[in-house]
């Protein structure tokens, strides 16, 4: 092994341990590649990206929001407008949310070791649930007050509600800007990180090599 | 470099779709993917935020729902008092009604989550507040006479007078006939001016015992008690029975996704169940995890390959597998 | 009170809602549902740019 630079000092110790499985586990090449099966051709693919960007700007939107308090869009014209610009990412990331699973639905996504991969998609999709509903919790209107007295009787049903008070409005507002958004976003790195390291799936009744002479079917 | 051998087939039956593609490849830019689907949606976010704003419905104070209902006020102060209205019937978080609450089949889920926000509706909702206004005699023996009867008596007048309004023209309490109501009319009707006048939602949220308040539970009980509430709801087509869960104030979409959520309510057996709730969120956490686990149930993991919508989106690469 | 700038397309007007059986619709949302099946099927359809091939 000449000319091979050691680069661990006697193993690298837990960090070295990491750091080799790591890149083991998603190669730097796969994490952000520059390549992809010549299959990966239909606009259906996009949906997943287009997903994550509107996460994106849901995060920008309702930091925006929290800058000045959950009170200030009520009185102020750019709070308002801000407001809106959260209301329709969130919109949009649901659009493309449904879409992207309706895709991957019927492209039967989970085949190959990828059933993790379409589990967390489905965890972060209830989760996204979850989060909107706490964020139309904490707009302090009409549609709150409505809101939170119809959802606490589901709630209530199923004793959740003794823990998760819908009605307290200070609660929610923080599992609505902190516990729930950070649940969402582990779960969409999780799910991209698992799309890196497994790759996209290929067609159903695909052969491996690429080669139709190999075998029958999938 | 393969290596012809007479092996049988591996029994271990690894799917080949997890094997890596060995077939052509083709220019991928993931960072520029990201960044481009990061500028049109950010486009598509102003455009729809600038031409549709978001809808903004001022709260309901209990100040403007004793102006704009008093009749309708009273009558669930009065409510509060004898213990028929919602919350004082609900069982668990709020009351230790017995037999109270919604059940799962056999489980007693919403009993098993404990009184763990306890509401006395008689006393959180109008003898406390009452007791601290001041300078009012009149109000003063009301509560007097009140406190110093037996329950029973206290139920009877809150009761009998309940019953008077729901009988009277428009609920309303100046056209109740003459019997004995004991002091109820005088406690609803203060509690009526005491909201009018802005001091029951201070009241309800603070307590009397804290400065800050970020818990709406009693002023949002009882403002759902209430008709007014819901009258308002209904009006904008909010409510359960009118697929509410989806829906938003004005012409704004609502949360389309909630559909089947609310759907099942629209139908028997659940829209005449008492336990709805727990039969619908029973079924949606069961459906969420019929969904989560799809890849090994069979039957459903095939709908792909009956409805074959995947033919389209590979049309391309099945051409090139075609190909002599 | 601030005096808002009312969008180009005002939504606060009572919402419009359709009837089929038990199916009750708002015209938003149906819009919402409607485009969002359009365009899954247009992401099916429509040809994607034929990238560069690699080996």
């Amino acid at each position: 092994m000449t000319g091979q630079v050691e680069d661990s000092f006697g193993g690298g110790g837990w960090t070295g341990a990491l750091r080799r499985r790591a890149v083991a586990v998603l190669p730097p090449e796969q994490l952000l590649p520059d390549r992809q099966p010549a299959y990966v051709s239909s606009w259906i693919y996009v949906f997943g990206v287009l997903t994550v960007a509107a996460f994106g700007w849901v995060l920008v939107s309702g930091a925006w929001l929290a800058l000045a308090g959950a009170a200030w869009w009520h009185s102020s014209t750019v709070g308002h407008f801000v407001n809106s610009l959260h209301l329709w990412s969130v919109e949009l990331f649901f659009f493309f949310m449904v879409i992207h699973l309706w895709g991957k639905f019927f492209m039967a996504a989970w085949r190959g070791r990828r059933a993790l991969t379409w589990i967390t998609g489905v965890v972060a999709f209830v989760a996204s649930i979850g989060t909107a509903f706490t964020g139309y919790l904490v707009q302090q209107n009409f549609d709150s007050q409505w809101i939170a007295t119809q959802a606490k009787d589901g709630l209530n049903s199923v004793g959740v509600g003794a823990w998760f008070n819908v009605l307290n409005t200070g609660q929610m507002l923080l599992w609505h800007v902190l516990l729930l958004p950070l649940v969402v976003g582990v779960l969409v790195v999780l799910h991209v990180l698992l799309v890196r390291s497994r790759g996209v799936v290929p067609p159903l009744d695909a052969p491996a090599t690429g080669d139709p002479a190999t075998e029958v079917s999938s | 470099m393969t290596t012809t051998t007479d092996r049988p087939v591996a029994p271990r039956r690894r799917s080949r779709a997890a094997e890596p593609w060995a077939g052509p490849w083709r220019r991928y830019d993931i960072v520029k993917e990201f960044v481009v689907a990061s500028v049109v949606v950010a486009v598509l976010t102003l455009v729809l935020a600038v031409v549709f704003s978001s809808p903004d419905e001022k709260p309901i104070t209990l100040q403007a729902w004793a102006k704009a209902a008093p009749n309708d006020f009273v009558a669930t102060a009065v409510s509060e008092l004898d213990g028929q209205s919602g919350t004082a019937n609900y069982g668990a978080p709020y009351t230790n009604t017995p037999d109270a609450g919604q059940k799962l089949g056999p489980l007693p889920l919403q009993r098993w989550g404990g009184v763990r926000a306890p509401v006395d509706t008689a006393t959180d909702f109008v003898l406390g507040p009452l007791r601290a206004v001041p300078h009012d005699p009149a109000l003063t023996a009301a509560l007097t006479t009140y406190a110093a009867a037996t329950p029973d008596r206290q139920n009877g007048w809150a009761s009998t007078y309940a019953d008077a309004l729901s009988k009277a023209p428009d609920g309303d309490p100046a056209k109740v006939p003459a019997d004995d109501y004991g002091p109820v009319p005088t406690l609803a009707g203060r509690l009526l001016d005491l909201a009018t006048s802005g001091g029951l939602d201070g009241a309800l949220t603070s307590e009397h015992t804290q400065f800050y308040a970020s818990d709406y539970t009693k002023p949002l009980l009882f403002l759902a008690d209430g008709s007014y509430l819901k009258d308002q709801a209904r009006a904008q087509h909010l409510a359960g029975d009118q697929w509410g869960m989806m829906n938003e104030t004005g012409n704004y979409p609502g949360q389309a996704w909630l559909w089947l959520y609310t759907f099942w309510y629209q139908i028997k057996p659940f829209s005449s169940s008492d336990n709805a709730d727990a039969l619908v969120w029973g079924l949606m956490a069961l459906l969420s995890l019929l969904l989560a686990l799809v890849p090994f149930i069979p039957g459903l993991r095939s709908i792909p390959r009956i409805i074959p919508v995947h033919r389209l989106i590979w049309r391309g690469y099945y051409r090139t597998q075609n190909r002599p | 009170m601030v005096s808002l700038v009312a969008a180009p397309v005002n939504l606060d007007h009572p919402g419009r809602y359709l009837h089929w059986g038990v199916i009750q619709i708002s015209v938003a949302n149906l819009v919402v549902i409607a485009v969002m099946v359009v365009v899954f099927v247009l992401a099916v359809l429509l040809p994607f740019p034929r990238g560069r091939r690699r080996p």
